[in-house]
This record gives structure tokens, sequence and C-alpha cells, in this order.
């Protein structure tokens, strides 16, 4: 199953604890990784809420100065982008299975 | 948090065994065929609900639940829609300041034609819904478009509707290539999976019509645009076909599209295809 390797990066992503304190730079490099995901998403027509959501409170908290927060939540928009565009991309194919036929 | 990440994780993995389960098989390039498409739809509905009478199923979740079917036929007497009905009647027969009205833009003066829409427009090469041709009759004469998500377009839509109660779906695919394009890529639409729920329109209105989901039943796919436009309590008010999928799609969490968009008025082409030969029965009422 090579397919579970974006699964297993995507946790990778959305769990790996920082070490030290996030700075505002950390904050800005995981915000544009979001922001870039996202729109992929929304290129591809499907673009979740969620991402949506999520990326709006990243850059709340990296407004308000809380980097931790904000690289917390800016990876987890990345993750939610990242699994939107992995749908996206298989269902170009597996929509089929759904089919009446 | 957990939820969420359990809902995402649970997402990803339905996502991944779809993907294992279909990328093994080898699809051959299927020829698009709406007439087959249409009969295995109907099909497998009248085989999955051997009870329900087939002019039944434009009545959306009401051909699911007989207790829900009755107190919804005694509402029929004080029908919620009715302000709508009225209103749109009078929308329809008034003026544009140019002096020409709706009438003037559509076929028998836009009377018991509900159930032609959406057509292909072999000229623009794309559908064309109701909700569409009337926001293109305003501005032809000269008027803003109505928004395809509030009260105007429902009650210009429900009094047309009205005009066509009983009148069997009627949609042509012209043989143009760009046609059967359009009918397969609202096909495509209907099946695919989106969302962070990682639902299809179909995982919703074939796999589960009947069932509770919150505290509305399903509708089953079937006619499912024929009682349109709907009253809604929850709504407490009118809703367009655009205004569905908006709905359907957020349910999902999926961003919905805009009102009008292709997708949309691609995947309107296709379930009003299948469901052709079933009475228009909107406006419809839903609790
Ligand atoms: C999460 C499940 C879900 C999904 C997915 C979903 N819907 Fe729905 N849909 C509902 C619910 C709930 C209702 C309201 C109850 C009912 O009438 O089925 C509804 C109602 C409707 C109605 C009005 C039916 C009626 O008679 O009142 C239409 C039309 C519709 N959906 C179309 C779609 C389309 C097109 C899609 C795909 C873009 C879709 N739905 C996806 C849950 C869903």
């Amino acid at each position: 199953m090579k397919r579970s390797l974006p699964l297993a990066m995507l946790l990778a992503l959305s769990f790996a604890p920082m070490a030290r304190a996030a700075t505002e730079a950390d904050y800005k490099a995981a915000y544009a990784a979001a922001e870039s995901a996202s729109k992929e998403a929304a290129d591809m027509r499907n673009q979740w809420t969620t991402t949506v959501s999520t990326l709006a409170a990243a850059k709340k908290a990296g407004d308000g100065g809380d980097f931790d927060r904000a690289v917390t939540a800016a990876r987890e928009a990345e993750a939610l982008a990242k699994a939107s565009i992995f749908q996206a991309t298989s269902e170009k194919e597996a929509w089929k299975t759904m089919e009446i036929r | 948090m957990k939820a969420r990440t359990a809902l995402l994780l649970g997402s990803l993995s339905a996502a991944l065994v779809a993907f294992a389960l279909t990328s093994p098989r080898v699809i051959a390039a299927d020829k698009v065929d709406p007439v087959a498409d249409a009969k295995a739809f109907q099909n497998f509905f009248f085989q999955k609900f051997p009870n329900v009478k087939h002019e039944d199923f434009v009545n959306g979740p009401y051909s699911m639940n007989e207790d829900m079917k009755r107190q919804w036929q005694e509402k029929e007497e004080f029908p919620p829609y009715e302000f709508a009905l009225d209103a749109g009647k009078e929308m329809f027969a008034t003026p544009f300041k140019n002096g020409k009205t709706y009438a003037d833009c559509f076929p028998n003066g836009g009377i018991g034609i509900r159930q032609n829409y959406p057509y292909f427009d072999t000229k623009e090469g794309k559908v064309v819904t109701l909700e569409l041709a009337l926001n293109r009759c305003r501005e032809a004469n000269g008027e803003a478009p109505y928004s395809y998500v509030k009260d105007e377009m429902a009650s210009l839509t429900a009094y047309m509707a009205f005009t066509s109660r009983g009148k069997p779906m009627d949609i042509r695919i012209p043989d143009d290539p760009r046609a059967l394009q359009a009918f397969e890529n609202g096909k495509r639409y209907f099946y695919t999976r989106r969302g962070q729920m990682n639902f299809s329109c179909a995982s919703c209105h074939v796999q589960s019509p009947g069932e509770r989901i919150r505290a509305e039943i399903l509708a089953p796919a079937l006619g499912i645009l024929n009682a349109l436009p709907i009253y809604r309590s929850e709504w407490s008010g009118m809703g367009t076909t655009s205004r569905r999928f908006v709905t359907c799609n957020s349910q999902t969490r999926a961003v919905p599209l805009e009102p009008q968009a292709d997708e949309y008025r691609d995947v309107e082409y296709f379930l009003s295809y299948v469901a052709n030969g079933l009475p228009i029965s909107g406006p419809g009422a839903r609790p």
C-alpha cells in the first residue's frame, strides 16, 4: 500500500510537536504553506469549509501574536487542504464506483 | 480538536479505501449513453422501493415515509408556499420598465414549460436552467438580476412550476457532443465525493434515501428536482434549486460553488434528465 504514504505525511504534519516556542517567522512559513495548499484546493474546486476556517483561525492567532497557536492552526489547515487535494485527485476516477449502472 | 482530527482521518481513510478499490480496476473508456443511464437510475429506485408509486418519487422525503406524507397532505390545504405563489404570479404579470414581461422571453408565454428546464442551448454550448433564463430575461430587458438564493427567484420559479404541475419532466439532449459532455459532467459531479465528510450527492440521496439525518428524512435522487422550489420551515421561507445545492454542499463541509456555476447547471441537467417522465410537483413544502 504505497498509498498510505501521504496519510503518514499528513499525520506527521498535523502532530509534529514544537520543541520550542514558535516565532513569527515560523508562523509566516507555516501560513504561506497552508495558504498555497488551500489555493490549490480552491483551483481544483474542492475547498473544504474547515480549511477556510482553520486558516482564518491561524491568521487571527498570528495577528494577535500567539504564534504557537497560529503555527498549529496553520499546519492543520495545510493538512486539511492537502487532504482535499488528495480527495479531488483520487475522485477523478473513483466516482465511477458509486455510479448506478 | 480531537473530533476534528478523527474526522479528517476518517475522511482520508475513506478516500484511500475508495482509491485502493478503484485503482486496480481498469475502467473501459465509457461511451456516454444518457438513455441507458436514465433507465438504470429509475430501475434502481423502483426496485429499491417497490411500494412507492413511481409518480410519488417526486415528493421528496414524503415518498419515503407514510406518517410524514399524511401530515403533509393535511398541510396542503393551506400550503406554506401559497404566499410565494401569489407573489410570483403577480411579478410574472407585471411589466418591466420597458413594457415587456417575462412572458415575452419564454416559449408559450412561460406557462406550462417548467418540465423543459434545464435545456441545452446549442448556441451557447451550455446548459440553461430556469433560474438562469429568468435572470437573462430581466437583464435583456434592462432590469437588475435577482439573487439566485432569495425570495424573488423562488417566487417566480414557484409560479412557473405551478403552471406545469403534473406534466412529465421532458429534458432533451440534442445531438451535440457538448450536450453529452454536459450530461456526463453533471453525472460526475453527482457521484464525486467532496467536503471533509467525504460524501457525494449519491452518498445521501442514492445510498440513504428514507434515512434520517438530524431531523430530516433524506429524499431519493430520483425526481429530486421536480418539486423545486420548496418551502422549508428551517429556512422559514422558500428556497430555489441554487439554494438547495449550496446548502447540501455546506452540509458535507465543502465550500459551495457560486450559484449557477457550470457544475451546478450540469448536475441539474443530469438529475432532471434521469427524472424524465415523472411529473412536476413544485412548488413543494417541507417540514
Ligand atoms: C450529507 C447528506 C447530503 C448530501 C451529501 C447531499 N444532500 Fe441534498 N439533501 C440533504 C438533506 C438532509 C436534505 C433535506 C431533506 C431532503 O429533502 O432530502 C436534502 C435535500 C436536497 C434536495 C431537495 C429535495 C426535496 O425534495 O426537498 C435536493 C434537490 C438535493 N438535496 C440535492 C443534492 C445534490 C445535488 C447534492 C450533491 C451536490 C446533495 N443534495 C448532497 C442531505 C444531503
